[in-house]
């Protein structure tokens, strides 16, 4: 809108033309409904409306959004919930490995996942698929079945392929977000800021692992059940309608521990370390076995490692 | 003339240093195989190096030399009356007692050169014949490793996973599949 030739009239002016009133009274709605809106919010959820991008926060924003989150959470869920905005260590780029070889399709790592990084349990959301495909038909995903169910596993015939996601060094769902709201860390995880995504799941169309997550519902977790030690990048919980996905654990391995679906898992199919430490796990693995990526022929080069382990 | 290698120096220079960012992440695709970090070096195999917790006696068991000590080994192959909860499925059908436990001190297994190695070690005498399961394990790679991925770690036993007596892991009831979508909401 152009400034008004006449500001130092008043409103009423009998001199004004009525395409001048009509924009002088639109400007005035609309700060009236900009004036309602503020002060309709709390303090706090003013902040959080005009919260900047992640990445240009200075340190002590940082530290008001973190402590306005914490707030918010420990109110909601009835116990002290931390966030944290723990940073990439230098000299680290995390890496994954899992051994073909022996998982037996338990499915442990898929619901250890749900617990420690806080997903809805109604709607239900996992970071984790487990496929189950045929040994005679080797790595097939498009045959594959994820609804899987038996007395027990391994079932004869069969061999299982967890899918989480593959972490990407050229994450194409990075690429694809209007509003810059995820993107990929220095050690390589590719995180979502909750505050800014609009929930436009483009990102979710161009992941070719399906590895990305849509709020449909509002999220729901028993109190009790929440994982009270979150990271604002990753397990901290999610509103209704933006998207989540597989963070390696941030608020574990930023940390020095390891994720939680390694730790579960209880035949050790999953390995987990620095792909710049030449005595990591993760290296020995690519060094020395039978390794293979998803969909390689894509380019995303993923940094999660199928091996055979035999 | 002077002023072209300039230019070409210079070129070089910027070339150089627009790599070198790659270089540090990629480096990870593009080691030489095979250069086995030291910690896979079969004469490193120290038992500090891979703190284990208690081996998974079965209750009272141990030490087996409570009732072993007063009795003369006997090598033949037969029904063990005390131990009849174990049945052997491992390798073999001539594989027996001996070959692992060592008939004149029980408390301790014996190795094929005779070595005494006592039960909290005895990833040594497992990985006489399976070495290459061995050498995965002490790099982490095969069975769990917990702890940090950056410091201490935590080893299991062979055992932990594997009943030494019948090693086939035993297959486990699955969690719940997923919802399909159309259940979701
Ligand atoms: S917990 Fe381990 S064995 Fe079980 S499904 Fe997950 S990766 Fe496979």
């Amino acid at each position: 809108m152009t400034e008004h030739p006449k500001t130092e009239a008043p409103l009423s002016s009998p001199a004004e033309s009525p395409e001048e009133a009509a924009a002088t009274r639109r400007h005035f709605l609309q700060g009236m409904a900009a004036t309602a809106f503020v002060a309709a919010c709390s303090p706090l959820e003013r902040e959080a409306f005009f919260q900047r991008h992640f990445k240009e926060l200075n340190k002590d924003e940082l530290a008001r959004v973190l402590a306005r989150l914490s707030q918010g959470y420990s109110e909601r869920f009835h116990k002290q919930v931390t966030v944290s905005a723990e940073p990439a260590a230098s000299g680290v780029l995390f890496g994954y490995a899992l051994d073909l070889s022996r998982c037996i399709g338990c499915r442990r790592c898929v619901y250890a996942c749900v617990e420690e990084n806080n997903q809805s349990r109604d709607p239900q959301i996992h970071w984790i698929t487990v496929l189950e495909m045929e040994k005679a038909g080797g790595v097939d995903v498009m045959h594959a079945n994820a609804y899987y169910d038996a007395d027990e596993v391994p079932r004869p015939g069969h061999f299982y392929m967890p899918v989480q996601c593959q972490q990407c060094e050229h994450p194409p769902c990075v690429k694809v977000c209007p509003v810059q709201a995820t993107w990929q860390d220095a050690d390589g995880i590719v995180v979502v800021d909750y505050n800014w995504c609009i929930g436009c799941r483009c990102c979710m169309s161009a992941c070719p692992y399906g590895a990305r997550h849509f709020n449909w519902g509002e999220p729901t977790i028993a109190d009790a059940e929440v994982n009270p030690e979150t990271h604002y990048l990753g397990n901290r919980p999610r509103p209704r309608g933006v998207v989540e996905k597989c963070t390696f654990c941030v608020q574990r391995v930023r940390n020095g521990r390891y994720p939680a679906c390694v730790e579960v898992c209880p035949v050790g199919a999953r390995k987990f370390g620095n792909l710049l430490d030449p005595t990591s796990e993760v290296r020995y693995v690519i060094e020395n076995k039978r390794v293979f990526i998803l969909k390689e022929e894509l380019g995303t080069s993923p940094k999660f490692f199928y091996f055979y382990g035999v | 003339m002077h002023r072209l290698s300039v230019l070409v120096a210079f070129g070089l220079f910027v070339w150089v240093s627009a790599c070198g960012g790659n270089h540090e992440r990629a480096a990870y695709l593009r080691t030489a195989p095979g250069v086995a970090p030291s910690g896979a070096r079969e004469d490193a195999a120290d038992a500090k190096d891979f703190p284990v917790p208690p081996p998974p006696f079965s209750e009272g068991v141990f030490p087996c030399s409570q009732c072993h000590a007063d009795m003369t080994p006997d090598l033949e192959v037969r029904d063990l009356g005390e131990h009849d909860g174990i049945e052997l499925h491992h390798g073999p059908r001539d594989r027996w007692c001996f070959d692992c436990h060592n008939p004149d001190n029980r408390d301790m297994l014996r190795l094929a050169s005779g070595r005494l190695v006592p039960f909290s070690e005895s990833y040594r005498l497992c990985g006489q014949c399976h070495g290459d399961k061995y050498r995965d394990w002490r790099m982490g790679v095969h069975g769990k490793r917990s702890g940090e991925w950056n410091g201490k770690k935590q080893y299991l036993l062979c055992a932990h996973c594997h009943n030494p007596h019948a090693p086939r892991f035993k297959p486990l009831a699955p969690l719940p599949p997923p919802k399909r979508p159309d259940e979701i909401l």
